[in-house]
């Protein structure tokens, strides 16, 4: 494996703002293996989803590129799914119809009628949402919502699977709910997956990898921590296992310690809130 | 809830009605009762008013119609229609008897039918003008909902058109009147024309006048769809039509409908001016032929048409949300 599947060389992200150029990203360097499953973590503004939206190919870094498989990542694609944060279901069409939407566009010319239909079946039936397949994204909960989410980007076969904050909207018993699934359905199809995510326990409990960023403006990758645990995981007997708890630690340091913001300064706060500058918004633009 | 459930176990045709009568009465008898009581009251307040004023309203053709005379002559156009059928029917079996008549002495002959000449009657002019208005709509729609789309798409042509549409959105029908009319009959010339000249001039200023709303909801319709699934779209690569017709389009129905509603009721409006302008036949003419008629009953009768117009540019109006309620998601 000393060729990588994935891989980001020196990449500078800079907005155009009025008052001149904003650098959101600066000389990101990232390898990521096939199967890997990658956490970003940082906090809000941090450039997290540029860099996501950089892979996926919605974005254009200003400088450095991405390869993907040796091919340069300039333009969106279906082998770089990507999960939003608010499912981005089609509020028109049936849970059914949204992943057909897909699979159409994708395997139109490689499988028969039947199979796309048993395709879109099977992968719903992996989120355990075959019983709504009739049903409207509005008439759903938020959690099923984005389990479809997952099923509609799982259906394109992707060779990465991005997710943005894919469980960042839920309750908490939903999330752990749909964390449990992910790590499942990541262990049978052993997709490579690159996740952002705000809670250092689900980057600790589903990754491999957890890459820590540093704050904007010009935010780099700060730490980038191997979680080296066996699988499967389970998030009750990980509670008081030595080596998550250490992880986690590591984790909330950097974060806490090393990275604090100024907005957050208040010592023994649990999680960052949603505190975003205005530089930030421009780096989530 | 009691009784709704001893009734609902019965069967039979009493069972039946019980359990109909249950379901009518079920949301709140006295909030049901009230939703009609209310508009009845102000109908009855209106009509009292009316009758009270238009006597103290005097013109050169008498006094101004109560609601008596307007229901009086109400029905006397009624009559009037019917009667004018009556005499097209016999018109035509007349000839029709003197067509096999002919034939029979000569099977060879060459026999035609000619239409009843009289003149339209109310109802005809009342069906006249529908026809016309959907027509304009219809072609209204047809160019306003794809030209918005393309509008909400691309940036650089909204910016081009913009200040045109910001122009030609005011303008009113009589002033498109004459240079349509002008234009249609410069144009429009065919030994065996499909529509009347009269005809087009009322379409193609309704049109004008109306496609302005849906042009505009839909750009805007389009504009506003969320970023998330136009990002969806670009990670599926999918083509530009089809990221239109699947994407753009059910996105924006909702704002599209909006705009067609709005645009129905203008092109209403806009379109019994056009007809009393420009003596095209149609509910607009029969309200200025009245009024050049000068007759006790003028007024009555014009005040009937007024009645009707507003009855059917309401209808129109529920028949659109009926369909949006069909067609767009969000219902």
């Amino acid at each position: 494996m000393n060729k990588s599947h994935l891989e980001l060389t020196g990449v500078e992200m800079a907005f155009e703002t009025p008052k001149g150029p904003f650098v959101a990203l600066e000389n990101i360097n990232l390898k990521i293996h096939k199967g890997e499953f990658v956490s970003l973590i940082g906090h809000s503004g941090c450039g997290k989803s540029t860099v996501l939206n950089i892979v996926a190919g919605l974005l254009q870094s200003t400088r450095g590129g991405c390869v993907l498989d040796g091919h340069e990542v300039n333009s969106p694609g279906p082998e770089r799914a990507v999960v939003f944060q608010n499912h981005a279901l089609m509020p028109w069409l049936t849970v059914y119809e949204n992943v057909e939407l897909a699979v159409q566009q994708v395997f139109r010319k490689t499988m028969t009628r039947q199979e796309r239909r048993d395709w879109i079946l099977h992968n719903l039936e992996l989120v355990n949402m075959a019983h709504a397949a009739g049903k409207r994204p509005g008439e759903i909960s938020g959690g099923m919502a984005q389990r479809v989410g997952i099923a509609r980007a799982l259906a394109m076969k992707p060779s990465v699977l991005l997710m943005d904050e894919p469980f960042g909207a839920l309750d908490a018993l939903t999330r752990a709910h749909l964390q449990d699934s992910l790590m499942e359905i990541q262990q049978e199809l052993n997709n490579t997956v690159i996740m952002i995510t705000h809670d250092v326990d689900e980057a600790v409990l589903l990754s491999d990898r957890i890459i820590m960023m540093t704050n904007g403006p010009a935010a780099t990758v700060g730490e980038d921590l191997h979680i080296d645990m066996p699988r499967p995981r389970n998030r009750v007997a990980l509670a008081d296992n030595s080596a998550y708890v250490h992880y986690r630690q590591e984790v909330l340091r950097f974060l806490y310690e090393k990275q604090r913001k100024l907005e957050t300064l208040k010592p023994g706060r649990g999680r960052s809130s949603e505190d975003t500058p205005a530089t930030a918004q421009a780096a989530r633009a | 809830m009691t009784t709704l459930t001893t009734s609902a176990s019965e069967t039979g045709a009493p069972g039946l009605f019980r359990r109909l009568f249950a379901r009518l009465s079920v949301p709140d008898p006295a909030s049901a009762g009230k939703r009609l009581l209310l508009p009845l009251i102000g109908i009855l307040a209106f009509l009292g008013f009316w009758h009270l004023a238009a006597p103290q309203v005097n013109t050169s053709l008498g006094a101004f119609p109560g609601p008596a005379q307007v229901w009086e002559q109400g029905g006397q156009l009624w009559q009037e229609h019917l009667n004018q059928r009556a005499r097209a029917d016999k018109f035509v079996t007349m000839q029709e008897q003197r067509n096999q008549r002919i034939l029979e002495k000569d099977p060879d002959a060459d026999v035609r039918i000619r239409p009843y000449p009289g003149a339209p009657t109310f109802l005809d002019q009342v069906g006249t003008s529908l026809i016309t208005v959907l027509c304009g709509f219809a072609l209204a729609t047809l160019i306003a909902v794809p030209l918005g789309i393309v509008i909400g798409l691309n940036r650089h042509f909204q910016a081009a058109v913009n200040p045109l549409i910001q122009i030609f959105k005011p303008v009113s029908p009589l002033a498109w009147l004459p240079l349509v009319t002008m234009v249609v009959s410069a144009t429009y010339v065919s030994d065996d024309p499909m529509f009347e000249k009269s005809f087009l001039t009322s379409m193609i200023t309704v049109t004008l006048c109306s496609l302005w709303p849906t042009l505009i909801n839909t750009s805007v319709g389009v504009l506003a769809v969320d970023p998330d699934l136009l990002n969806v779209s670009r990670v599926l690569r999918l083509s530009f039509w089809t990221h239109v017709r699947k994407v753009v389009l059910p996105a924006s129905v909702p704002m599209i409908f909006t705009g067609l509603r709005v645009s129905l009721g203008i092109a209403w409006m806009v379109l019994i001016a056009a007809e009393m302008l420009a003596q095209s036949p149609g509910l607009g003419k029969f309200v200025w032929d009245e009024f050049q008629n000068g007759s006790s009953q003028s007024l009555s009768r014009i005040m009937v048409a007024v009645l009707v117009i507003g009855f059917i540019g309401f209808l129109l109006d529920r028949v659109m949300l009926l369909i949006q309620k069909k067609v767009a998601w969000n219902e």
